[in-house]
C-alpha cells in the first residue's frame, strides 16, 4: 500500500507526516498525533464523536482520508482552549451540566463552535439542526442545547 | 505505540478502512484513463460518505480509490439567467444550500439537500455524488429529476451528457461505465410560475434516511388540458428513483380538484413497488406514498393556482 507525505496544520502546529492510503483523518489524529480527544464512535459518519474543523468547516474525521489533508488546517477539541482559557462553549457545557459520560462531548463542542462561527445568534431550531449529527446517549440533549444558547448569548 | 514526554499511552488503534491505494490524478483525462484501465478495481470518490462506509463494511474491495475532486472546474456553482444553473460535482451540500442563486431560483435543491444526514456530513457529501450513488432513497435525486437536471460525464471518449430520466438502472446501479466521471449537473431555468416541495418521511424529524420521499413540482401550462403540469418523483419505494407517470398524466389532463389530486395520489401508490426493511414495511410505504403525494401536490397546487 502506498504512503503519502503530507503537511497539515493541527491546532496551529505544523505537522509533517507519512500516511498510508487507507488512513483516515481520525486515525491520523488519534494514532499518529496522539490527539485522543477526538473520539471514534461509529466510523461511518453517523455519530459525530469524531467531528473536527477542517479548513473552517466541521466534518466527520472518520469520513476523510488523511492523504486528502495535505495543506489543510485542522482544529480538534484540544485546540479550542487558548492560553489556559476555555472556549465559551466549553465553559457553558460544564456549567449547564451538558456532560455525563463525556464520549460525545468533543464532537459536540466542535459542532457548537463551528455553528457559532457561522451564526452568532442561532435559534433553538438552528442549534438542534447543527447538532443532529452528534449523538448523545446520556444527557437527553436539553442541557447541551442550553449550553450552546448560553455560549451564544455571552459572545453577543 | 506513540510516546509523548516520556509517557507511554496505552492506546487501542482506531479501526479503519481495508487496504487500498489512494490515487489523485492531475487531470480529468488522466483520471478517466486510470479508471478505465483498472476497470473493476478502481472507484472514483467525491465526498466518500458512501464509498468509505461500503469499503469499511466489506461490500466494496477496490484496489484503487481515485480522488476526482476539484478537477477542471468541478468546484464551481454558476448561474446564467438564460441557460440556468451548473453545480460542479465537487461542490459540497453545505455550499449548495448556502448559494444565493440556488436559494433564489432553485430553493427545492437546498430544501432537499438540507434533509441529508447532518451538517458535518454535508461538508463532505455532494449533490452529484448523491445521484451517482443511485440509492433509491437518495434525498436530492427527486429534486434533480423534477428540475430536469442533466449530468455531464467525462469518459475515455471525452464529454457527454446523460439525462436523469434514463440514468438509473437499479439500486446503486447507473449507466456509468468504467472511466466515467460525473463532472457537473446542470439545470435549465425552471418553468415560469412554478412551485415545488420535497416531503420526506423519516423515523425522526431530521437526519434520518427516507422511509418515503415525495418531490412535486407544478407550474401553469396552457398546453395541458388541466392548465397545469405537475412533475413527481418518489424516493425509497422502488429499485430506482421513481417517476409515477400515470399520476402526472392525471394531473395534466383532468381539472385539478381534491378528487383529481386523490386520484393522482392513488396512481402514485399503485406505481410504487417498495420493499420491507428496517425503516418501514412495504405496505406502510405504499400508504405513505398516497398520503404524502396528496399532501405535496396539494401544497404545490395552492401556490400555483391562478
Amino acid at each position: 500500500m502506498a504512503f503519502h507525505r503530507i503537511t497539515l496544520t493541527v491546532n496551529g502546529e505544523i505537522e509533517l507526516v507519512d500516511v498510508p492510503s487507507n488512513m483516515t483523518l481520525l486515525q491520523l489524529l488519534r494514532d499518529k498525533l496522539v490527539l485522543t480527544g477526538t473520539k471514534n464512535g461509529c466510523a461511518a459518519g453517523e455519530c459525530g464523536a469524531c467531528t473536527v474543523i477542517l479548513d473552517g468547516e466541521p466534518v466527520n474525521s472518520c469520513m476523510v482520508l488523511a492523504a486528502e489533508c495535505d495543506g489543510a488546517q485542522v482544529i480538534t477539541v484540544e485546540g479550542l482552549a487558548h492560553d489556559g482559557t476555555l472556549d465559551p462553549v466549553q465553559e457553558t457545557i460544564i456549567e449547564q451540566g451538558g456532560v455525563q459520560c463525556g464520549f460525545c462531548t468533543p464532537g459536540i463542542l466542535i459542532s457548537a463552535r463551528a455553528l457559532l462561527d457561522r451564526n452568532v445568534d442561532p435559534s433553538d431550531y438552528e442549534i438542534r439542526d447543527a447538532l443532529v449529527g452528534n449523538l448523545c446517549r446520556c444527557t437527553g440533549y436539553l442541557r447541551i442545547i442550553d449550553a450552546v444558547r448560553e455560549a451564544a448569548s455571552r459572545a453577543s | 505505540m506513540p510516546e509523548t514526554a516520556g509517557q507511554t499511552f496505552i492506546h487501542t488503534p482506531t479501526p479503519g478502512l481495508p487496504e487500498f491505494d489512494y490515487i489523485k490524478p492531475a487531470s480529468l483525462t488522466a483520471a478517466s484513463q486510470f479508471l478505465a484501465e483498472h476497470a473493476g478495481e478502481a472507484r472514483p470518490f467525491m465526498g466518500g460518505t458512501d464509498v468509505f462506509v461500503r469499503m469499511r463494511d466489506g461490500f466494496w474491495t477496490e484496489k484503487y480509490i481515485v480522488n476526482v475532486k476539484g478537477l477542471d472546474g468541478m468546484n464551481d456553482v454558476t448561474f446564467d439567467p438564460t441557460t440556468g444553473l451548473t453545480i460542479g460535482a465537487s461542490v459540497n451540500m453545505n455550499r449548495l444550500i448556502a448559494s444565493l442563486e440556488v436559494k433564489e431560483h432553485y430553493p427545492l435543491l437546498a430544501e432537499a439537500a438540507h434533509t441529508v444526514a447532518s451538517y458535518q456530513l454535508r461538508t463532505r457529501a455532494t449533490l452529484v455524488g448523491n445521484i451517482c450513488n443511485a440509492s433509491p432513497a437518495g434525498d436530492t435525486i427527486g429534486a434533480c429529476m423534477v428540475l430536469d437536471g442533466t449530468l455531464h460525464i467525462h469518459g475515455v471518449d471525452g464529454m457527454r451528457k446523460e439525462p436523469l430520466s434514463t440514468f438509473f438502472v437499479g439500486p446503486g446501479q447507473t449507466v456509468l461505465k468504467p472511466g466515467d466521471i460525473a463532472t457537473a449537473i446542470t439545470f435549465p431555468i425552471p418553468p415560469a410560475g412554478y412551485a415545488a416541495k420535497y416531503i420526506k418521511l423519516g423515523r425522526n424529524a431530521i437526519g434520518d434516511l427516507a422511509i418515503v420521499g415525495v418531490t412535486a413540482l407544478g407550474f401553469p401550462d396552457r398546453g395541458a388540458p388541466s392548465g397545469y403540469r405537475v412533475r413527481l418523483a418518489l424516493a425509497s419505494v422502488a429499485p430506482i428513483p421513481l417517476v409515477p407517470t400515470q399520476a402526472e398524466a392525471i394531473l395534466a389532463e383532468k381539472p385539478i380538484t381534491e378528487a383529481t389530486i386523490n386520484e393522482a395520489a392513488q396512481a402514485a401508490m399503485d406505481a410504487s413497488t417498495p420493499i420491507d426493511d428496517v425503516r418501514g414495511s412495504a405496505r406502510y410505504r405504499k400508504l405513505m406514498v398516497k398520503n404524502l403525494t396528496r399532501r405535496a401536490v396539494t401544497q404545490v397546487w395552492e401556490q400555483i393556482r391562478e
